[in-house]
């Protein structure tokens, strides 16, 4: 098993022999994130700007004016915060092709506790123009969609975990920007989910379909642009919808669908993830069992609805 | 040039009733040299790959840019009249969609990093431009200008010039009452930098400086501390906050033109 960040490090270094324009940016967590890697291979395209978030965005926009395509990564909590007024207006406003990734996003990041693990990078993100939103679900899913953030000129945001996660895909299988991936069919209800929960989707709707509940799970892998479309054909071919995402429901996965379907279709939707809270220190799965991401909780709660 | 650039400066902010008179007027004398004397650029190919680039980081003097960029021939001289309007093509700051704008700014603080990294691709590409940035005094209290200052330092950013526009006034007092930034030579220094202390208003002493400057991407970044008076030029403007952002009353105005040897007519 292999992280998405890791993969995520890997795909650059792959890119950079094909573009010699790109470039990686580092505010010294390069171990972490997992550009450690392109620091090696390409020492002389690797920029470490110190623990300097807010320098590093800026810099990365002054290098994509001048043609470079400028990639960096940092935990989640510093490229959606910290620097977030700088990827507003130096990045995001002038629409430059910088491509940032915010790495230990979500209660995944366990034992470091609240401060570092973020929770609100989606419902910040997704409010500024111009910006594109990814959350890979799986190793496959970031080299595709690292690989179509190089293609496509201007601003990404590149949501990752920490842990290593299940490969849920094919080699070779394509993530359109603005689309989503079926992974389970069915009409009872569905789940949809994002990044390290669409494994915990997929497990929840094996274990309903062994009492015969017939679960449709979605990868919602684009938020910006977002398929309205999948949400609205499951809104009217099964009878309840779910998020599920390591992340607040305020403004997330939970908003974006609340926002699709508001005033088109009517069908009971419920939000799964942080409840308008802070993390907290723990293992990964003492927190996903303490927040509810898990199988069986979010089995419960699809079966709740039925 | 620079009593062009003032006026043209002074005739927008009448004409729009919005804007920021006292340090578009402080740093003319440095952007007219810039633009008009140092800067290797082509108005028929704005965004030539080798040009010199300019970034105003103290970006609501855009007025006075805006001026240069119409007295250069980058836009045509009538759009003076639509800046800060809903239809104009200028908006309150400079944009990298003008014709001659190197990057869209606006918010205090953030683009000593921005010309950093414009000055570092240059020296990976080999190239031999120079990213000049302007800075306010004021500004210096946002702690990214530091940052920033510590990456060119570290990273060798000989094609990187800063200007100091020192007019020692922001928006609600003297800059030493708001917030004392203390002896700024000496802080760029033990950061790094190589640092010119010049009168922002005598042309000789800024041309001088800016000649100084060699061409090697591989040495200490330079910053030119200019001492400058806010609102220079108009009497009623020069040294005071209360015109940091302000528009004049037509007495007011025709008073501006008269000290600045200007027509009254907006055109």
């Amino acid at each position: 098993m292999k992280s998405n960040r890791v993969e995520y490090g890997d795909t650059l270094v792959e890119l950079a022999a094909e573009r010699p324009e790109l470039v990686v940016l580092d505010a010294d967590v390069a171990k972490s994130t997992g550009t450690i890697q392109f620091k090696a291979a390409y020492p002389d395209r690797f920029v470490n700007v110190g623990i300097a978030e807010q320098n590093m965005i800026g810099m990365a926009a002054g290098l994509a004016t001048c043609g470079k395509l400028p990639f960096l990564a940092t935990f989640g909590v510093f490229s959606s915060m910290r620097a977030v007024e700088q990827l507003r207006n130096a990045v995001c406003y002038p629409n430059l092709n910088v491509k940032v990734a915010g790495t230990h996003s979500g209660l995944e990041t366990g034992e470091d506790g609240a401060t570092h693990q973020s929770v609100e990078d989606i419902s910040i993100i997704r409010s500024i123009p111009n910006i594109r939103l990814l959350v890979p679900a799986s190793p496959i899913a970031t080299h595709a969609l690292t690989r179509l953030a190089a293609e496509i000129e201007g601003p990404f945001y590149l949501r990752f975990g920490k842990a290593d996660a299940v490969e849920l895909y094919e080699a070779g299988e394509e993530f359109p920007l603005g689309g989503s991936k079926q992974l389970v069919d069915g009409t009872d209800a569905t789940i949809l989910a994002i990044g390290n929960m669409v494994e915990v989707a997929v497990d929840a709707a094996k274990l309903l379909a062994e009492e015969g509940i017939k679960v449709r799970v979605l990868d919602m892998y684009s938020l910006k642009p977002f398929d309205e479309q999948a949400v609205m054909k499951a809104a009217k071919e099964t009878k309840a919808l779910v998020t599920l995402e390591d992340h607040s429901i305020v403004g997330g996965l939970g908003g974006l669908v609340s926002e699709t379907i508001a005033g088109k279709v009517c069908v009971p939707l419920v939000k799964l993830g942080v409840k308008d809270v802070f993390g907290r220190s723990g293992t990964k799965s003492e927190l996903f069992e303490l927040f509810g991401f898990t199988p069986k909780a979010v089995a419960e709660t699809v079966r709740s609805l039925q | 040039m620079a009593a062009r650039l003032r006026q043209d400066t002074i005739k927008m902010i009448y004409n729009s009733k919005s804007g920021h008179p006292g340090g578009s007027l402080s740093a003319a004398d440095l952007i007219s040299a810039l633009y008009f004397y140092k800067m290797n650029i082509k108005t028929e190919d704005p965004k030539w790959a080798d040009r010199d680039r300019f970034v105003l980081s103290k970006g609501h003097a855009a007025p006075v840019v805006f001026a240069a960029l119409v007295n250069k021939g980058f836009i045509p001289r009538e759009e003076l009249w639509s800046f800060r309007h809903g239809n104009g093509s200028l908006q309150g700051t400079v944009n990298i969609k003008n014709p001659g704008g190197d990057m869209t700014v606006g918010s205090l603080g953030q683009y000593l990093s921005v010309s950093a990294g414009m000055a570092l691709a240059g020296k990976m590409d080999k190239k031999d431009y120079k990213v000049y940035v302007m800075l306010g005094d004021g500004e210096l209290q946002e702690g990214q200008v530091w940052e920033a200052a510590m990456a060119a330092a570290h990273m060798r950013l000989g094609n990187l010039v800063g200007i100091l526009d020192n007019n020692r006034v922001q928006m609600c007092g003297m800059t030493d009452d708001v917030m004392s930034i203390g002896d700024i030579a000496a802080k760029f220094r033990a950061f790094g930098w190589k640092v010119v202390q010049i009168d922002g208003h005598d042309m000789e002493q800024i041309v001088d400086a800016l000649d100084a400057i060699p061409n090697q991407p591989d040495a200490q970044p330079t910053m030119i501390i200019a001492d400058t008076i806010k609102g220079k030029g108009v009497s009623y403007m020069e040294g005071t906050p209360a015109w940091h952002g302000g528009v004049p009353t037509k007495e007011q105005y025709e008073q501006a033109m008269r000290e600045l040897g200007g027509e009254y007519e907006i055109k």
